[in-house]
């Protein structure tokens, strides 16, 4: 009796849905993921005009600084690819996680969020195009750096077209991580913190090299995705680089990013409806 | 004339918050209290009450932002607490922030808007052009929001709300900090929207006056609950019966003079303003006693007018007498 008064039960809601779909209004069009990520990617990066270059030239210059710095230091081999790679790398997590873990907190904060809530576009869209964004702005610095610490340390610039694969890929995990971290932390406040925390501990885990690392930081360093991009890069600057270990350096930054890029479309989600 | 929106039974509560150290917790406030509203095609709707009322709330769950904990919301025939992602398809929503377009310029806050409501590029192109147009700020359109006044930023704002026609206006204070040009040319806005597609426009505010020269009809809202729905005429004939007198004083009321002592009984008293509501004679009386005698060296100004929406609302009970703008 119960099962047959359930299932009238459902059948009449079933119907009622139907009718009210009948009479409902036409919806709108949905905005489609590529058109709308085009437009996030393009809105995000004229910001860069009015708000971003001084931070841009902050990242920069914070990298060749460390070169020049490291250059007491170090003295060529091994140790001076680590620097040269991991300066460089510096650029896009100061960029990517620190920068864009700051404008999703503020975003946040702020009610933004409900900007993009309140059109009919995919969560996706609004994450990938703002990280595609902020990885795009590394690209100048991150050049800059690698030729500039290249020609500091006598280092090949042969194979720095590498960074054509580093710059998005390790852009990708590390903005992925920013935006994660931007759209969860509960306060504006500890956003920035996060994402401060995550750039300090791409510059000392990614510039020191790691042999002179103690043992549970190095542990750290494996688990920062940063850390395969620098190795990726900085295994390009031998004569005759391995580039299956280059390529499985950068397939692991390419995984952290599709992970930490859907968390942070979960999150974005999770923020953006309360 | 068909119904657009339908609201029935809002209900949301905020949980209270535990006190933090130095903090003091807060109990729990029920922000929407069983709210019911229909909005007809091609109305102006308002919602007026002081802050805290529940405006925003109310909004919030139109919109598809938040979820009521019960109650219904359907627009258009759809159901938006089942659905809420379809909110977005069908209503134009202009919040009170601006953070997520306030360093973009202006012509690109509304082409980037119109591109995430849908349009193609060709259209959000055309569809910006023509709306920066009409609301004249063609002038700015390369600048950004940034780095405009509080009411140019606010009308570039609407301008993005315009791009992507859509059937159903949610403006949450749209026209805040604005000058008399702007104002009017949201108002003229609104009004060929509704003449030319049958628009319908949900209008939150906490300004009487607007309220009073702009809306069909409203709905006052006091601490979660609907307190009237009228016409803003409507309202105002229940307490048709009342005159408002308006005393400004010089420093402040002159009490030893006897009629002035007897007035300040039914006074509400802002500092050196006094607002009576009192029947016709009754008015003139109190006119007489304080411009005849020794009263009038006291006073600075008075009005006599009758009622408004403020008259209105505090007649129902409001009591909240600080959130509300008359501008």
């Amino acid at each position: 009796m119960s099962i047959v008064s359930a299932e009238s039960a459902a059948a009449v809601a079933a119907r009622a849905a139907v009718a009210e779909e009948e009479t409902a209004a036409p919806l709108a069009p949905r905005a489609h993921l590529l058109p709308a990520l085009a437009a996030v990617y393009r809105a995000q990066l004229s910001r860069a005009r009015v708000a971003r270059i001084p931070l841009l030239f902050v990242a920069t210059f914070q990298s060749v600084g460390i070169m020049v710095l490291m250059r007491g230091v170090v003295d060529g081999g091994t140790e001076a690819r680590a620097v040269v790679a991991g300066a460089s790398v510096l650029v896009v997590a100061f960029v990517a996680l620190n920068l864009l873990a700051q404008y999703f907190g503020q975003l946040r904060a702020g009610g933004g969020l409900d900007h993009y809530a309140t059109l009919p576009v995919p969560p996706a869209a609004v994450v990938l195009g703002a990280a595609a964004a902020y990885a795009s702005f590394t690209v100048p610095g991150t050049v800059v750096t690698a030729v500039a610490g290249s020609v500091l340390f006598q280092l090949p610039l042969t194979h720095l077209w590498v960074l054509a694969a580093v710059i998005p890929l390790s852009g990708a995990a590390l903005a992925g991580l920013g935006a994660a971290l931007g759209l969860l932390a509960p306060r504006q406040e500890l956003a920035t913190l996060c994402g401060q925390l995550g750039m300090s501990a791409a510059l000392l885990l990614g510039v020191l090299p790691a042999d002179r690392l103690p043992g549970p930081v190095s542990y750290a360093r494996d688990l920062l995705p940063s850390t395969y991009g620098v190795e990726a890069m900085a295994r390009t600057f031998d004569a005759h680089p391995d580039w299956a270990a280059v390529g499985l350096d950068l397939a692991v930054c390419g995984a952290v990013g599709v992970v930490s890029l859907a968390v942070a479309t979960w999150a974005y989600r999770r923020a953006a409806v309360r | 004339m068909s119904t657009v929106c339908l609201v029935r039974d809002l209900v949301k509560t905020y949980p209270a918050a535990r006190g933090r150290r130095g903090t003091p917790g807060t109990p729990e406030v029920r922000a929407t209290d069983g709210i019911s509203l229909e909005v007809r095609r091609g109305e102006i709707f308002g919602l007026l009450g002081p802050n805290g009322a529940g405006k925003s709330t109310l909004v919030r769950q139109l919109t598809g932002l938040m979820r009521p904990d019960a109650g219904s919301v359907h627009v258009l025939g759809h159901d938006l607490v089942r659905h809420p992602e379809r909110a977005a398809r069908l209503i134009g929503y202009l919040g009170q922030e601006s953070t997520a377009l306030d360093e973009l310029t202006v012509a690109l806050a509304a082409e980037t808007t119109g591109r995430l409501r849908g349009l193609a590029a060709r259209e959000a192109r055309v569809e910006r052009d023509a709306v920066l147009e009409e609301l004249g700020l063609t002038g700015l359109a390369a600048r950004p929001l940034k780095k405009l006044s509080g009411g140019q930023r606010r009308l570039a704002c609407f301008a993005a709300t315009l791009v992507g026609e859509r059937p159903v206006l949610v403006l949450d204070e749209p026209t805040s900090g604005m000058d008399p040009v702007a104002r009017r040319a949201v108002w003229a806005a609104v009004d060929r929207r509704r003449a030319e597609h049958g628009a319908t426009v949900l209008l939150v505010t906490h300004n009487v006056i607007e309220a009073e020269t702009v809306l069909d009809r409203v709905a006052v809202l006091e601490h979660g609950r609907v307190i009237a729905c009228d016409t803003p005429s409507g309202l105002k004939e229940r307490v048709a019966g009342e005159v408002r007198v308006d005393l400004m004083w010089r420093d402040r009321a002159p009490l030893d003079v006897p009629e002035v002592a007897a007035l300040r009984g039914f006074a509400q008293e802002f500092g050196r303003r006094w607002v009576l509501r009192l029947a016709p004679e009754e008015a003139r009386a109190a006119v007489a006693a304080v411009t005849g005698g020794a009263a009038f060296a006291a006073l600075d100004d008075f009005t006599l007018t009758t009622p408004s929406l403020e008259d209105v609302y505090l007649a129902l009970g409001g009591n909240a007498t600080k959130g509300l703008v008359k501008a």
